[in-house]
């Protein structure tokens, strides 16, 4: 969760002008030259995937005897905006159920056949507490679907839809929605505690005298609101603050973040030009325009990027909000069943959704490490290595700590010292890497992304024609999550 | 060197910290003439390549080594040649501190043109930054590729490696915050004009000096040094200011209060090391019986250590005020802000209040803190024996049972200790451990590592009536009670004490600790040893606690307290009982009568064996009794006023009062033959 409120401003000032060649000093694009066999190109992003490591996989399925398949048949999302534009005048469950319609109408899915819907937010709107349920009612599912909202900041929706899986691998459900919400265009903004006291005392103050010496205690310092923290509730620390000294304790220079940023908006907008961002669902925002596009797509030049001072550790920080992602309002939601059910229907499943981990580390010094804990531990869990992956989708809170995973994860050093592990598990591949951008340029609702990374995943690989793919993602309180997904047969 | 910057790396090969010494200086010096003469190189960063200290200070072997007053003062002229030659250095200096920085550390940092402080945890380094002694603040960081510690250092030395470049390229404005000059502008302005004025400047010396002479009493020559060392720089200029310090400095380096300082602090630095060795078995679980005022606050320095910590309390109402005192102490240091809510809320997690014996199968060690009583004491030790594993080490805390009576039910005495805390616990340093001739080494190891764990400075010493601290305490109170049956006021006896070093006066030292508790160890101590413990009468004390008169606790003893008022009325009623008490005034000297009995009690301590060495003794007696500091203990002040002087003072004392002052054995041998000292 990073809540780097200057940048929407400062990015602004930024052009769009291109700086896709400059590129090519962190993506490698060259083809693996001695690999023989069919090359499946894909058309856009000129990306040579050697066909033979189809047959070259360690499993050939992570089908389990006796465990249910379990699939994603679909998934959708609003635009991501960035906070205070087109949506700012809406609630968190307008959002969701604008997530949740698009998914009944992309999938024609029967309002009555959903059995359960669990939906994820991390700032939470006082009056809508079950956002799930608020959103369902307004989207049309059935009174008769009962629904929950779930917490775990930035892997919220992957909480939503690992507890999906959950309720229909324990047999409860065949169909269950899940999904997850941010906004942060209106955010709940307190009253002081000592105003809080004395306002609810009012309440039970019976006389007009014992009110108005209540309403006399009041004193102009209780008037002072309290904004939603941004910090680490146990060490107070602010996120981008942390991840500004994990970059610094992995060595990771200002250059490499600048650099990261510039490759996600750069493959960001290839990909939103071309066409491949079909998850995202047209809104029309009542008193507004039909929003169809995210739009804190914004590639700029390295020069650029150079310029912004640092935004949380002054002077000599490297964090900037170039390389943060932004705050950002948006939904997403994703129709998760039993491979027998989705079959009856009559759909055809994009991906399975196979084995999961949740990891947590210390939540100073180790905040945003957990996709380095988590990887390791998904792929030990489903039998596969590293290279067995094809499609990478890791949440980018920042460059910065992006690239301290994959360093961490390139070293044997870290794993031995800190993971217990004998040896390092490796980085990805950056050409199998974030291919068509990240939290950092398509923008990062908190309790959203989740799912916009597994149906990214679904979706990468039916486009590339990769068979595993893995999902990894930190989240405040030193946590984190990994999943691996794998092609529905075409 | 890195690229245009010179990097100079401090690391003294024999010690944990750095430290000015002699060695430093002509090193440093070199190395600065070094870089002058270097044209390819623009700026200098200054960094320590131990983690956690930049320089700790002057080194205090070196002027330990020096003899003379003239010696101390040439070292310091060098020194201060070297800081000039820091300050006046024509090439930018960034001063790289991670961790400790104090005395002369600081003020090489300091005239460093571009200063930086790092350390994660401590607020210190904030408060520095707005206090405007650094200019910039480097976070710790947690594991990269390399170690916390290695990264850190690396990364503070990157950091001030660019702002070290940034300054030689004038990028880097050098001025403090602006937003901090401009409010403070118009105050300097006037602050400046009215300096320019000597009349103003002597009125503020004298503000100064008689706050310090109010402070010390006069009795540390220090602070009036430096307030003349300010005057000559300010009025004469600093050369002569520089001059007038190191004179200054060369005379206090060889006064007998700075001998006496060093000598405590060494002999810390003893007391914070295990002697007997690392146990066995790794004390994890730590059980405290009774929630008082003692078992809390033993609790409260054991659950931020990392102990898993039950409290046990037979009432309700005793384990929730027990609670709420560790609460309230951990509480109160978030409000400081020196542990965050989480951490306090984390250091909580550790403690269990109960009022039964549930997991004390697991105990490692039980700290009993039940009331003063033997036969309560003899009931828990069998209570919680049976329900303790054998390996499980049974402490007492008590201040003036013997051990081995509180042991003798025990079934395995090897396992039994003292801990004697001194409340409250959480501010008081010492831990006096206890040990019985049946204690086993490795019983007593982990004591002592329990108790340095806690962050306590340790004394050993051998069983006996009163240990060692109560036994050279009672003496003196026995002696402050007769003084004031002889009609002085409580608040005269304060000021004696207090103008003589002690940080408390005795009559409030008796409302601290309890005017029953005092009885009650008075009558305990009288009747082991005999007419040596007379003096006052011990029913003017028993008298007082019958009316109720328990000292603070209470509201009433030799003082009147009332809660929110800080300032006390003497207890007229308790003058009433001394009254009746009354005694003809011998008019004597009070000081060194209550001063003799206590040291030549701690002498006698030695000399019994109660004591192991001088060093302990001096530092349980300053920091379990508040044994005046600049004196340093009760041994050194026999060996610098002379055991001589002392035992005719005695004697003097002997002809009016009795038996109480004969000098004992060990003492009379000092007085013989001078050149024995306890301290070389």
């Amino acid at each position: 969760m990073s809540l780097s409120l200057i940048r929407t401003v400062l990015l602004t000032a930024f052009s769009f002008c291109s700086a896709a060649r400059s590129l090519s000093t962190s993506v490698h694009l060259q083809a693996q030259g001695n690999v023989s066999g069919v090359m499946l190109t894909c058309e856009k992003w000129k990306m040579p995937i050697p066909f033979s490591q189809y047959n070259s996989k360690s499993k050939k399925t992570l089908a389990k005897p006796g465990v249910k398949n379990i699939v994603l048949v679909d998934g959708v999302r609003t635009p991501f905006l960035q906070s205070g534009t087109t949506y700012a005048d809406l609630m968190p469950h307008d959002l969701a159920r604008a997530a949740l319609q698009g998914l009944l109408n992309r999938t024609g899915l029967p309002k009555d056949a959903v059995d359960y819907i669990v939906y994820g937010t991390v700032i939470q709107e006082v009056k809508t507490s079950n956002v799930a349920r608020e959103a369902a009612l307004g989207a049309g599912f059935s009174d008769k679907t009962p629904a929950h909202t779930v917490t775990m900041a930035c892997i919220s929706s992957n909480q939503a839809m690992t507890t999906a899986v959950g309720l229909i691998a324990a047999g409860q459900c065949d169909a269950v929605v899940a999904g997850g919400v941010e906004f942060m265009s209106d955010v709940p903004i307190r009253h002081s505690r000592k105003m809080r006291k004395t306002m609810l005392s009012l309440n039970k103050a019976k006389t007009l005298g014992a009110r108005l010496s209540l309403l006399g205690s009041i004193r102009l310092a209780h008037l002072s609101p309290e904004l939603p923290a941004v910090a680490e509730f146990s060490t107070a620390e602010t996120m981008g603050h942390s991840a500004d000294r994990l970059a610094a304790a992995f060595g990771v220079s200002r250059l490499e973040q600048d650099e990261f940023a510039l490759r996600s908006h750069t493959l960001a907008k290839k990909a939103q030009d071309g066409g491949m961002l079909s998850d995202v669902i047209s809104f029309k925002v009542p008193g507004r325009d039909i929003v169809s596009k995210d739009n804190g797509i914004r590639p700029a030049t390295m020069e650029q990027l150079a310029k912004l001072k640092p935004a949380f550790i002054k002077p000599h920080g490297t964090v900037t909000a170039a390389n943060s992602s932004f705050l950002t309002d948006g939904a997403s939601a994703v129709l998760i069943m039993s491979e027998e059910k989705a079959l009856a229907m009559g759909y055809k499943p994009k991906a399975y959704l196979r084995d999961f981990v949740y990891v947590s580390q210390d939540p100073k010094d180790q905040l945003l490490l957990g996709p380095t804990y988590a990887t390791p531990k998904v792929l030990e869990k489903s039998g596969l290595t590293l290279n067995d992956i094809d499609v990478f989708e890791f949440h980018e809170a920042f460059a910065g700590q992006i690239m301290a995973n994959l360093k961490a994860m390139e070293s044997d050093w870290f794993a031995q010292t800190y993971m217990g592990r004998k040896t390092k598990v490796g980085a990805p591949p950056m050409e199998k890497f974030n291919t068509w951008g990240g939290s950092l340029s398509l923008g990062h609702p908190f309790a959203a992304t989740g799912c916009r990374l597994v149906t990214t995943v679904a979706h990468r690989l039916q486009k590339e024609g990769g068979q595993y793919g893995l999902v990894a993602a930190c989240a405040a309180g030193g946590q984190g999550h990994a999943m691996v997904i794998e092609a529905y047969p075409q | 060197i890195k690229g245009d910057v010179a990097v100079v790396r401090m690391n003294d090969p024999n010690s944990r910290v750095n430290t000015l010494s002699t060695q430093m200086q002509r090193e440093m010096t070199e190395v600065m003439d070094e870089i002058w003469g270097n044209n390819a190189v623009q700026s200098v960063v200054l960094i320590s390549s131990k983690p956690g200290s930049f320089i700790a200070g002057a080194d205090l072997n070196m002027i330990q080594a020096c003899t003379t007053a003239e010696e101390v003062t040439g070292l310091s002229q060098e020194g201060q040649r070297m800081f000039e030659k820091v300050e006046k250095s024509p090439k930018p200096i960034v001063a790289a501190i991670n961790g400790s920085c104090l005395g002369g550390g600081l003020e090489l940092g300091l005239p460093s043109a571009f200063d930086m402080i790092l350390t994660g945890r401590s607020i210190r380094a904030d408060k520095a930054k707005k206090m405007g002694l650094v200019h910039q603040l480097v976070d710790t960081l947690g594991p990269g590729l390399k170690s916390p510690e290695e990264r850190t250092i690396e990364y503070l030395e990157e950091v001030a490696v660019e702002a070290a470049r940034g300054l030689a390229k004038k990028q880097i404005p050098l001025t403090k915050e602006k937003g901090l000059m401009q409010s403070n502008y118009f105050l300097a302005e006037i602050q400046d004009y009215v300096m320019s004025y000597p009349f103003v400047r002597q009125q503020i010396y004298n503000t100064v000096q008689n706050k310090v002479m109010k402070q010390t009493k006069g009795l540390y020559p220090a602070p009036l040094k430096i307030i003349e060392c300010v005057k000559a720089g300010v009025e004469q200029g600093p050369t002569a200011g520089y001059l007038v310090e190191s004179q200054h400095f060369g005379k206090l380096a060889m006064t007998p209060e700075s001998k006496a300082l060093i000598g405590l602090y060494h002999g810390q630095v003893t007391c914070k090391k295990n002697r007997f060795g690392t146990p066995e078995k790794e004390v994890k679980t730590l059980a405290i019986l009774g929630a008082g005022l003692m078992g809390a606050g033993i609790a409260q320095v054991s659950v931020d250590k990392g102990f898993h910590t039950i409290l046990k309390d037979t009432t309700l109402e005793g384990l929730s005020r027990g609670e709420q005192q560790v609460y309230k102490g951990l509480n109160d240091k978030t409000k400081k802000k020196s542990i965050t809510s989480f951490e306090r809320d984390s250091f909580l997690s550790n403690l269990t209040g109960q009022l039964d014996y549930n997991g004390f199968n697991k105990a490692d060690m039980i700290i009993e803190a039940v009331f003063e009583d033997l036969s309560i004491k003899h009931k828990v030790l069998k209570e919680v024996e049976a329900m303790i594993p054998p390996h499980c080490i049974f402490a007492t805390n008590t201040s003036a049972l013997p051990i081995k009576d509180i042991a003798a039910v025990s079934k395995r005495p090897e396992k039994v200790i003292g801990m004697h805390y001194f409340s409250p616990v959480d501010k008081m340093q010492l831990l006096e451990i206890i040990t019985t001739d049946k204690t086993s080494k490795d019983t007593t190891a982990s004591a002592v590592a329990v108790g340095l764990k806690q962050g306590k400075v340790i004394i050993v010493v051998g069983d006996g009536p009163g240990f060692y601290t109560t036994r050279c305490l009672a003496p003196m109170l026995a002696e402050a009670v007769r003084v004031l049956q002889e009609g002085v006021d409580p608040k005269k006896l304060d000021g004696l004490t207090t103008g003589f070093g002690f940080p408390v006066g005795a009559a409030t030292l008796a409302d601290e600790v309890g005017i029953d508790v005092a009885a009650h160890v008075a009558e305990d101590l009288g009747k082991a040893f005999g007419s040596r413990f007379g003096g006052g009468n011990v029913e003017v004390l028993k008298t007082m606690v019958e009316k109720g008169f328990k000292g603070r606790k209470s509201g009433k003893g030799c003082y009147i307290y009332q809660p929110g008022l800080k300032r006390r009325d003497v207890n007229t009623e308790a003058l009433e009982i001394l009254e009746s008490y009354k005694l003809t005034s011998s008019d004597s000297d009070v000081q060194y009568r209550l001063v003799s009995r206590f040291v030549n009690e701690a002498v006698l301590c030695l000399q019994e064996g109660i004591l192991a060495n001088p060093v302990e003794g001096d530092i349980g007696a300053v920091f379990g009794l508040g044994f005046p500091p600049c004196l340093g203990g009760p041994f050194r002040f026999v060996d610098s006023f002379g055991a001589d002087k002392l035992v005719e003072k005695m004697r003097k004392f002997e002809e009016v009062f009795g038996n109480q002052f004969t000098p004992c054995q060990l003492l009379l041998d000092h007085a013989k033959d001078p050149s024995k000292k306890f301290h070389k």
